[in-house]
């Protein structure tokens, strides 16, 4: 038996590993377009809600919390109904989790954020999202009053610290032509920030079924301390869609936030 | 059966799963404090501090057998080496950083 686990185990981890790296190519795609369109990179991912993503990554840790939990009771013999508790927690926070992305997508629908500028809320071929919805998301105009919010706040420090206006060093304003650039740029940011969360989404879905699944299996009183591999090899696949989730978040979210836009 | 297969206890996990929140929020506050490059290091290596603790506690990797914890080691390696060396390469061409 514990041959048996040990090779189910070490198969599951394998596989895992391509998983790996089939996001870590993600990942450093993700990194090096960065780099090349830093500013566009920074104006996209200030316009992801980080209040929901960090409530979204709380709500997936209480979910590998609760999968710990149910692979613990198959593992120490505790009763079917346990068991299907906690599988039944992981798979309501499971649940919420992609309810708050699908609440996420549609914003970015709202906002037209979604690349390719085909898909939005009111999007026609005359007037385009703009024309419709001209206060939200509109990634150029942020660039331009972002810019000049800063040297208002420079000039206001200037004043305060008595400055002579000849040493006030002001940020240039883009012009309208390169903020259009840059917003349009940051459709790279977009695809990537689909791509990468909709791959983790998916992954979540597949998750949700594999857990429908170990329900039913502990409902019917299958695991028990000899054996209770499905779960323990259910957990370690949900656990890991939990550490890609882990890096998203500081990725997708975190990381710009500090340059102060919105 | 040979030996009971090693677990942690309940007590374990909930100081894992506590560890992981607080963790999460330093993150989150960090986020907003201009630290200039600094901010995706500490972004990323509190990430990597919670990824180690579920993959060694909620994972079992810690209670695993030297076999699993290569294995798992190596995977993690080459992902390391996927990104530092693409990095290293992109990030040193000045024509592009600047």
């Amino acid at each position: 038996m514990e041959q048996q686990r040990e090779a189910s185990t070490f198969g599951m981890w394998v596989f895992l590993l391509t998983e790996i790296m089939m996001f870590g190519g993600l990942f450093a795609a993700y990194l090096i377009y960065r780099i090349s369109y830093y500013p566009a990179f920074v104006a996209g991912s200030t316009s992801i809600s980080v209040a929901w993503g960090f409530g979204n990554t709380l709500v997936l840790l209480a979910s590998s919390f609760t999968m710990a939990m149910a692979v613990w009771a198959a593992q120490t013999g505790r009763s079917r109904k346990q068991q299907m508790a906690w599988v039944l927690a992981t798979m309501v926070f499971g649940a919420a989790f992609l309810g708050v992305k699908a609440k996420e997508y549609y914003d970015k629908y709202d906002e037209c954020h979604i690349p390719g500028h085909v898909i939005g809320k009111g999007f026609n071929a005359w007037g385009g999202c703009e024309a419709n919805n001209p206060k939200l998301g509109n990634i150029a105009e942020e660039i331009q009053k972002k810019a000049r919010d800063d040297n208002e706040e420079i000039l206001k420090d200037a004043k305060a610290k008595g400055t002579p206006a000849d040493k006030v060093q002001l940020v240039p304003v883009p012009s309208e032509v390169s903020a259009q650039q840059t917003a349009k740029q940051s459709e790279i940011f977009f695809s990537f920030y689909f791509a990468m969360t909709g791959l983790h989404a998916f992954h979540m879905v597949i998750g949700l079924g594999l857990l429908t699944w170990l329900l039913v299996r502990a409902g019917r009183g299958q695991f028990s301390p000899e054996y209770y591999t499905p779960m323990e090899l259910g957990g370690l696949y949900w656990h890991f869609v939990d550490i890609v989730w882990i890096f998203l978040f500081p990725l997708l979210y975190l990381i710009s936030r500090h340059t102060g836009a919105h | 059966m040979a030996k009971e297969h090693a677990h942690p206890t309940v007590g374990l996990y909930i100081v894992i799963i506590l560890t992981l929140m607080v963790l999460t929020c330093a993150t989150w506050a960090i986020a907003f404090v201009d630290l200039g490059i600094w901010n995706p290091v500490v972004a990323l290596t509190i990430a990597v501090m919670k990824a180690v603790l579920v993959i060694l506690f909620f994972m079992h990797v810690r209670y695993s057998s030297t076999l699993t914890k290569i294995t798992v080691g190596a995977g993690f390696f080459w992902l390391l080496i996927l990104i530092t060396l693409s990095l290293l390469d992109y990030l040193t061409r000045v024509w592009m950083v600047g």
